[in-house]
């Protein structure tokens, strides 16, 4: 019963190592692909690093000053908050077209609420909330029981969502004295804390407080675990026991709850609440997760690379401009950082042992 | 002795196809059993039925002498069943460890574990080099490797070190050498004779008659959705047995379902 076929006896004499690691010498390129491999982060890093010393010379001190390089902080802070739900959806192989509609829905919302209706802010900002996970909730049930592609499911809320917000706003902003009188709470996070030359905005310690707690749900949690899985392959994600409907709902709800309070964030940041700002947001999200090395395939790339993504764009805006380059270079030099992040995770996934 | 699985008068149609056909399975305690069929013969229905991934129609599954009545493969997988698929269900973008713990990871004690959730990675880790260590499969350095650098059997070998180390009752196998070389098959079925070894019953679904021969204790044969026979692979030839599988000859018939 054991005996071996003939063609198998040779197999005795060979080799039974099988599955051991080999350990063969590694070209300097190679070893760089298999780093960056593992630390998908660190290219954003670099990048972040070299274009910061690039535009201290090109741009001089100026760029380089306390109150610049806290001012770019300010200037990505909602649209770091709203790549951080990005990249929540992104990582399972999504992605969410509606994200700043969503945004801009809760903070009218909130305003309608607090500012014309007289509820009081802590209430309305909490209908927001819950708002924006409703919404959220809507995208991932479209997505899991209806089995509609995200893109598309997202290309109809993000016309639904902006939709209703017009009609909640009669397209009417709500102007920043009215939201001093009745609902100060609204612009909170518009207040900053002085150091030095820095204002630091509470807006971008909310957002660097909404990427740490979010990096540590999908590193340290089970659930986080389940959410690289499921991008990476949601057959076998399913196969190997986890709940793959029920955890895509939640990571769409939990990136909605962010794009509400991103919502509250930019009243502060705005000063008003605009139901036409923030249009391109849904597309500048995106931007910032894939300049952060975050693969579109899902699975792969770590949150934090969305923060970097996001603050490399606002350093390329900030420079370029201080450098006296026209507007319209600095689209197209975003146009090829996006094009050079994607060749990158490209060759990076394409890593071998 | 009690079988670990009986199932009796298991059927299973889908619209006009009947997938299972009064079919009866059964395994016993420490036996690898191996199920072969054609293609189409619903070999790979049964064991789905066995292990929760589809609901019969009709017929008993006994799993211990108890009768089951699994919605999911998740139910099957909490009483000890494991199954390695043919496509491993393995994410080869997390690493070994983090494969081998998907849906039923370690918290950490206290605080850190029950209120922030926090996973015990160490833990995870420990165990996971050790049970691959047991069935000799890795040196110890490169647990945290994510799975998509290992080879075709070391990806294998972490999947059935996976089911081994949690599996209580039985594991399931499919077609666990179809992808593999002639050196890594060769791994592959010394694995699955460890396994038997630590006293874990295996159902093997396998078309390769040599492997097949040579490590399954008994071998269901299925034709035309259901159980044909059971025949000892020393009393019979791999010819018969392909044979019995086509409708070319009779089946024994004292074995006969």
């Amino acid at each position: 019963m054991t005996t071996k076929a003939g063609y198998e006896q040779v197999l005795d004499g060979s080799d039974t190592k099988v599955a051991q690691f080999e350990t063969r010498r590694h070209t300097v390129l190679e070893r760089v692909q298999h780093i960056l491999h593992n630390n998908p982060t660190f290219v954003p890093v670099i990048v972040l690093m070299l274009s910061l010393v690039a535009f201290w010379i090109i741009a001089g001190g100026r760029f380089f000053s306390a109150f610049n390089l806290s001012l770019i902080t300010q200037q990505v802070s909602i649209i770091g908050m709203l790549a951080a739900a990005q990249s929540l959806i992104i990582i399972t192989a999504g992605i969410d077209l509606s994200v700043a509609a969503i945004m801009i829905l809760m903070s009218v919302i909130m305003g309608n609420l607090a500012v014309n209706m007289g509820v009081p802010a802590p209430l309305a900002i909490l209908a927001g909330c819950l708002g924006g996970m409703a919404a959220g909730a809507m995208n991932g049930l479209l997505i899991t029981k209806i089995k509609l592609p995200p893109f598309i499911t997202t290309l109809g809320t993000w016309s639904i969502f902006f939709a209703l917000n017009l009609w909640l706003s009669g397209a009417q902003s709500i102007r920043s004295q009215d939201i001093d009188k009745n609902a100060e709470l609204l612009k909170f996070f518009g207040n900053a804390i002085k150091l030095g030359g820095a204002r630091i905005t509470f807006g971008v310690i909310l957002m660097i407080v909404i990427f740490v707690v979010l990096w540590y749900m999908l590193n340290k949690t089970a659930w986080g675990r389940h959410v690289y899985a499921i991008g990476d392959d949601m057959e076998a994600a399913e196969m190997s026991g986890i709940r793959t409907e029920r955890t895509l709902v939640s990571v769409y709800m939990l990136a909605g709850l962010v794009c509400a309070i991103a919502g509250w964030a930019s009243i502060g940041r705005v000063g008003s609440i605009s139901p036409q700002s923030f249009y391109e947001g849904n597309l500048q999200s995106i931007t910032a997760v894939v300049i952060g090395g975050i693969s579109l395939f899902g699975g792969r790339g770590s949150i934090m690379g969305a923060l970097f993504g996001a603050l490399i764009v606002g350093v390329f805006q900030s420079g370029l401009r201080m450098a006296g380059v026209d507007v319209l270079w600095q689209v197209f030099a975003i146009g090829w950082l996006i094009i050079i992040a994607v060749a990158i995770d490209q060759w990076i996934r394409r890593v071998s042992a | 002795m009690t079988p670990v699985v009986s199932a009796k008068g298991i059927v299973k149609r889908y619209g006009h196809v009947t997938a299972i056909d009064h079919s009866d399975f059964e395994l016993l305690p420490g036996e690898i059993l191996a199920v072969i069929g054609d293609n189409g013969a619903g070999k790979s229905s049964i064991v789905k039925a066995i292990c929760g991934a589809t609901t019969p129609d009709e017929g008993e599954i006994l799993i211990e002498g108890k009768p089951v009545k699994f919605s999911s493969p998740i139910e099957a997988r909490e009483m000890g069943i494991e199954i390695v698929y043919q496509n491993l269900a393995l994410s080869p973008a997390l690493s070994i460890a983090d494969n081998m713990f998907t849906g039923r990871e370690i918290r950490k004690p206290g605080f850190l574990g029950k209120f922030l959730r926090m996973l015990d990675k160490p833990a995870m880790e420990t165990f996971a080099r050790e049970k691959l260590t047991e069935l000799g499969l890795m040196t110890v350095q490169s647990i945290k490797q994510p799975v998509e650098t290992l080879s075709g059997g070391q990806r294998q070998g972490v999947a059935v070190a996976r089911a081994a180390a949690f599996a209580s009752k039985f594991i399931i196998m499919d077609e666990p050498t179809a992808a593999l070389g002639v050196k890594e098959s060769r791994k592959v079925l010394e694995l699955i004779k460890d396994v038997r070894a630590r006293g874990i019953p295996i159902i093997l679904i396998s078309h390769n008659m040599p492997h097949v021969f040579e490590v399954a204790d008994r071998i269901h044969i299925h034709r035309l959705g259901k159980r044909l026979c059971i025949i000892d692979p020393k009393d019979y030839t791999m010819s018969d047995a392909v044979a019995f599988m086509t409708g070319a000859k009779e089946p024994p018939a004292q074995d006969a379902a």
